[in-house]
């Protein structure tokens, strides 16, 4: 029993990992960077729905609120690459990284200078308390954070492997000159996934939101959440939420089994160990550079 | 506008090209020398912790800068280097075996891991650092009979041929200390750009695949280059750790990398003037800020204002300048020598577009 409940509050911690590192893939598919600041996108996200929807700030019924929160989240996401990440295009990626991560500390800054330092907690219509199976405790949220991930990750999926913008964007990234070629508006593209990216960091934060405090230095969770991605193997979706779970899972198990001060290495350690034994995650989609 | 006339291979590799940039840097040499007379001690202090920032910064220039490698893990190696300093001269080493020691440490243990870590390329680097500098911080946790774990350690008096130098009580020895350390660092870097190896970095970094072509054996290029960047910030983390008084592993935090990270591209990466500028910069900030908010009246501290402001900073330079301050410098010193014939294009670096790996 009490191996089902670690299991189910990993997974559920999981999924929010797997959506921080959806975010990264997408725009790692779409635009070969990585964006360090992707943990902090959700802690925004979050802040943004709680300024929305929380009595003290605006009270805005949840479900009215939560698409205002997808279009800001998204034309910020677009503003952010028009004004910022479009200065870089074409310059190294070692740019992108830097420029990510400073991204990450000003709205970390200003978050905190809106929302203030304290841990603050959402009205989510998802925190709905625990109920009992048998000897099981289980979390609403939990289970509910599980659900819409694995929506969403469907969807995103569809996405990509149907619809023509979604095959644009994988063809942006694959060689962005011969994406031109064909005529596909590859700037424009990339701003769509950045704001694509941008609502995905939403529904991570009210995810992650639902299932406890909030204050501005969640972002630094995003961490964990590269290491979901890079056993992933970045560039793949499931993988991303698969890498998401096996983090989430080791985490809980690990707090149980092991001696204190080892269990939080372990997601970091098993982030080393991946890229060592296998540098591009458990689903590869890369064979050996040939020249 | 001067024209070097070339009568000989050498001079290309002329440490200084001619009598008037000497004389330059001999004079930037005096004023570092004098400067103990011309300031009082607390500007002395803030020039000593430039002066470590800067050797700390130019190990990560030297991966960063020179090889072309992202690391964000340097403040793991800046543990090390502060940790082996300390408990070596707790040992009772001499401090200047300890100091040196630490810093070939670091450097071996830094030419270990790049072993397996350079295999990676990239953002995968940039992440595998990452996790690495997060480790650390655990690690110094859980070996808490060496490094005292959070409670952390003081850092025992420097005895340098029987003459005690300490912070508090000679602050200019200190600084003597520092400047004798950077000066050593630069030289040996100077030179080292100049030897084959420095070549073979700057090969590697501009491409893998030519650096190969030419014969650069690029694996071993890069682990010598990481164990060289190691020893150098251990040096520097040694020296921040002694200069601090007392640390722990909340004092090398991952954010301390990536301020070193940022600190470089601030001052130009790929300069070793920009590590200088850089140090400048981010010694200097915390100071600019808190007279800015004495101005507006807003006396307590802000939190995480520092790491905001220098965080705009950053992208303002990649938007605008990302050949960082010395790049500007250099911009400016061709407008003025080449007067009126300076083009805006002249310093245009050939944009790259991206072809993944991947196969969907």
């Amino acid at each position: 029993m009490e191996v089902l409940q670690l299991l189910i509050s990993g997974l559920a911690n999981g999924c929010v990992y797997g959506l921080i590192a959806l975010g990264f893939v997408l725009i790692y598919k779409a635009t070969e960077a990585v964006n360090f600041a992707q943990g902090d996108f959700m802690m925004l996200g979050a802040f943004v729905t709680l300024g929305l929807v929380n009595p003290e700030y605006m009270g805005i019924p949840f479900w009215l609120a939560l698409p205002l929160v997808f279009v800001i989240m998204g034309v910020l996401g677009y503003l952010l690459d028009l004004v910022v990440l479009r200065a870089v295009f074409g310059q190294s990626q070692v740019a992108v990284i830097i420029v990510t991560i400073a991204l990450g500390f000003v709205i970390r800054f200003a978050v905190g200078e809106i929302w203030g330092h304290e841990p603050q907690s959402l009205r989510s219509p998802l925190a709905l308390g625990d109920v009992r199976v048998g000897d099981l405790v289980l979390g609403l949220a939990d289970v509910a954070v599980i659900i819409v991930t694995v929506i969403m990750t469907i969807l995103l999926w569809q996405f990509f492997q149907r619809t023509k913008m979604g095959l644009a964007m994988q063809a942006a990234s694959q060689n962005q000159m011969a994406a031109y070629y064909m005529g596909i508006p590859v700037k424009r593209i990339q701003g769509m996934v950045w704001a694509l990216a941008g609502i995905v960091a939403a529904v991570a934060g009210i995810l992650y939101a639902s299932k406890g405090a909030l204050d501005p230095s969640a972002g630094f969770i995003g961490i964990k959440a590269f290491a979901a991605a890079v056993i992933g193997g970045f560039g793949s979706l499931p993988g991303a939420l698969l890498g998401g779970l096996i983090v989430g899972v080791i985490e809980p198990f690990a707090a149980r089994y092991l001696p204190p001060g080892w269990s939080q290495i372990a997601p970091y350690a098993l982030l080393i160990a991946v890229l060592l034994f296998r540098p591009h995650g458990l689903f590869a989609q890369v064979r050996a550079k040939k020249v | 506008m001067k024209f070097h006339f070339k009568t000989d291979y050498d001079q290309d590799i002329r440490m200084f090209p001619d009598w008037w940039n000497f004389s330059l840097y001999a004079a930037l040499l005096v004023l570092a020398l004098c400067l103990p007379l011309l300031i009082d001690p607390f500007f002395l202090g803030e020039a000593t912790n430039v002066l470590i920032w800067a050797t700390a910064g130019l190990g990560l220039m030297l991966l960063t800068g020179q090889t072309g490698q992202v690391s964000l893990g340097h403040s793991a190696f800046m543990a090390l280097g502060c940790y082996s300093c300390v408990l070596m001269m707790e040992a009772n080493v001499p401090f200047l075996a300890a100091f040196l020691l630490a810093g070939v440490i670091t450097g071996i243990v830094g030419a270990l891991i790049a072993i397996p870590a350079l295999k990676l390329h990239g953002v995968y680097l940039a992440i595998a650092t990452l996790a690495l500098a997060i480790l650390a911080d655990d690690i110094i946790v859980l070996l808490k009979e060496w490094t005292d774990g959070v409670n952390g350690k003081m850092s025992p008096p420097i005895d340098l041929f029987g003459y005690e130098i300490s912070r508090w009580n000679n602050p200019v020895e200190w600084y003597y200390l520092t400047l004798a350390v950077v000066l050593m660092v630069t030289l040996f870097y100077r030179n080292l750009l100049r030897a084959p190896l420095g070549r073979a970095f700057a090969a590697v970094r501009d491409s893998e695949i030519s650096a190969q072509a030419m014969g650069v054996n690029v694996a071993q290029t890069k682990t010598i280059a990481f164990g060289i960047s190691c020893a150098i910030t251990g040096l520097g983390g040694a020296l921040m750790g002694l200069f601090a008084g007392a640390f722990n592993n909340e004092t090398f935090n991952f954010l301390l990398s990536i301020q070193l990270l940022m600190m470089i591209v601030v001052g130009g990466l790929g300069f070793i003037h920009g590590a200088f500028l850089g140090a400048v910069v981010i010694a200097f900030l915390p100071q600019v800020l808190s007279m800015t908010t004495d101005l507006f009246g807003r006396g307590v501290a802000i939190p995480g204002l520092e790491s905001g402001v220098f965080g705009v900073i950053l992208i303002l330079f990649i938007l605008f300048e990302p050949m960082g301050l010395y790049g500007r410098w250099l911009k400016i010193r061709t407008f003025l020598e080449l007067f009126p014939f300076a083009r805006k294009d002249m310093f245009k670096r050939q944009k790259s577009y991206l072809k993944t790996e991947r196969l969907r």
